[in-house]
């Protein structure tokens, strides 16, 4: 069992909470991956997870979004996700999966357009939900790609294949995609680890920018992209939340051992 | 794990250590000239100062390099911080030691012996006890002991306080020897200002230490958790 769990009581003072994970454990089969995660994700803030790989921050990430019920065998147990103000849990089993996409978008770690125009791929969500006008859908769908700063890259060729951008430009469609259904919160698992430093860059930027409307969850290997994105980290070892805490006190004094140890490089 | 970081950090740190042995050297020479009205001892003191001056831009330069390609975090992170703020630290104090050796070299050699120099032997000691006990502090990584320096600066501010009521009232008895009384009333604030280098040094190893910075009245112990 990992050490403590490190939570200053005045952690997430003066931010408003979007999402709180109560005690959720999550199981492959019979194999326990999450145990006991207890998480408050700050509203129009970036919440960064980091850990060495295996600690169970990209199984946390795609509870979020139903992605484990893809798959036979999964299985969410303990307090589930309660996505405030309204309290639901998404976990629940009356709760539908596509609903809750609908909320909370999600971008991979490497870039997957689907075999579309860079247009379809935005609007494919949209039209998934099927209650909107063309007229909509296009307004929608520029608003999403302006909104993942694309816009000026590709409107004058809205209707060439998404996978003919370059390997940043599609990371940015797919941000595009996550963005069209006006979520309430995006996913971001490891985005820029397959891109260069200026298309990485461009992403963080983005990242930046879109905190201002939309909360944020991101998973990283990167340091020094989860101290320089987040407003908050939380550090996972052997599917514990070991610490969490303002990003810049994980930084620069964190509490835990383990995370100054794994932050500074000597194990992971 | 022992990573190669950890190998540069401590090479970095011998450096260092080194700057500060060198200073708490040179402050040793110059109080020692001073009272033995030494010129050739000073004139060492001077020469020991381009050696403190390639130690100080040699460290900068390690710790710009060290940030740049580690770009270290948490524990790492303060300790290259507080390497370069030590190192300006020593700087200063081995600018202080040349001050004082000036003193004597441009001055107060030139005139008849002065009377009642005990004092600046009694700052001096103080001063180089607080520049020791700082850098064991910092190879140590004891925050007790800086604790114990910051203390001590208050023994160095009284030396200085009595040196200059002292200092004024042979001013007002011996007129013809004041300007040698008002080397030495600068002679004093060198020392003291020796003194408040090494206090930062010591603030500089809590920090480094315990993440809390202690500067202007802010104590190491957290109200939250006391």
């Amino acid at each position: 069992m990992v050490e403590t769990l490190n939570v200053s009581p005045d952690v997430l003072a003066g931010a408003a909470v979007k999402a709180r994970v109560q005690d959720l454990s999550f199981y492959y089969g019979t194999h326990r991956v999450l145990k006991n995660i207890t998480l408050s994700v700050a509203e129009k803030k970036v919440t960064a997870l980091i850990g060495p790989s295996g600690c169970g921050k990209t199984t946390l990430l795609r509870c979020f979004n139903r992605m484990h019920d893809l798959y036979p065998g999964n299985r969410y147990d303990g307090g589930g996700i309660r996505l405030l103000p309204e309290n639901t849990n998404i976990l629940g089993a009356d709760v539908d999966p596509i609903e809750v996409r609908m909320r909370i978008s999600m971008v991979f770690q490497k870039a997957n357009p689907f075999p579309k125009t860079v247009f379809e791929n935005v609007a494919y969500g949209l039209r998934v939900r099927g209650d909107l006008k063309k007229s909509d859908i296009n307004e929608r769908v520029e608003q999403a790609l302006r909104g993942a700063a694309l816009w000026d890259e590709v409107k004058d060729r809205l209707h060439s294949l998404g996978a003919n951008l370059s390997g940043g430009q599609q990371q940015r469609l797919c941000i595009a995609r996550a963005l069209v259904t006006d979520p309430e919160i995006i996913l971001f698992d490891e985005p820029t680890s397959a891109l260069d430093p200026i298309a990485t860059g461009k992403v963080e930027e983005l990242v930046a920018e879109l905190k201002t409307r939309v909360t944020i969850l991101i998973v990283t290997h990167n340091m020094q992209q989860a101290a320089r994105v987040s407003d908050f980290t939380g550090f996972m070892y052997i599917g514990e939340l070991a610490e969490f805490d303002r990003t810049e006190k994980i930084f620069t004094n964190p509490s835990n051992k383990l995370t100054e140890d794994y932050i500074t490089g000597r194990f992971g | 794990m022992d990573r190669h970081f950890d190998h540069d950090l401590k090479a970095l740190e011998k450096k260092i250590l080194g700057m500060g042995a060198l200073c708490e050297s040179m402050i040793q020479k110059t109080v020692k000239a001073l009272v033995e009205r030494d010129s050739a001892l000073t004139e060492e003191v001077f020469t020991m100062e381009t050696e403190a001056n390639r130690l100080h831009m040699d460290i900068d330069d390690t710790v710009v390099k060290l940030l740049a390609l580690h770009q270290p975090m948490a524990v790492d992170l303060r300790f290259l911080t507080a390497a370069l703020k030590v190192n300006t630290d020593l700087e200063r104090i081995a600018d202080m030691a040349v001050n004082a050796g000036q003193t004597g070299y441009y001055h107060l050699f030139k005139e008849p012996p002065v009377p009642q120099l005990d004092w600046v032997t009694r700052m001096a000691e103080v001063a180089q006890k607080m520049l020791r006990e700082s850098l064991d502090a910092y190879a140590r990584r004891d925050v007790q002991l800086a604790q114990k320096v910051l203390l001590e600066d208050e023994e160095e501010d009284r030396l200085k306080a009595k040196a200059l009521t002292d200092l004024i009232s042979l001013i007002r008895t011996d007129p013809p020897r004041s300007e040698a009384f008002v080397e030495l009333i600068l002679l004093s604030k060198n020392m003291e200002r020796i003194g408040d280098h090494a206090t930062n040094i010591a603030e500089d190893v809590v920090y480094m230490v315990l993440g809390k910075d202690i500067r202007h009245g802010h104590s190491a112990i957290d109200p939250q958790t006391s």
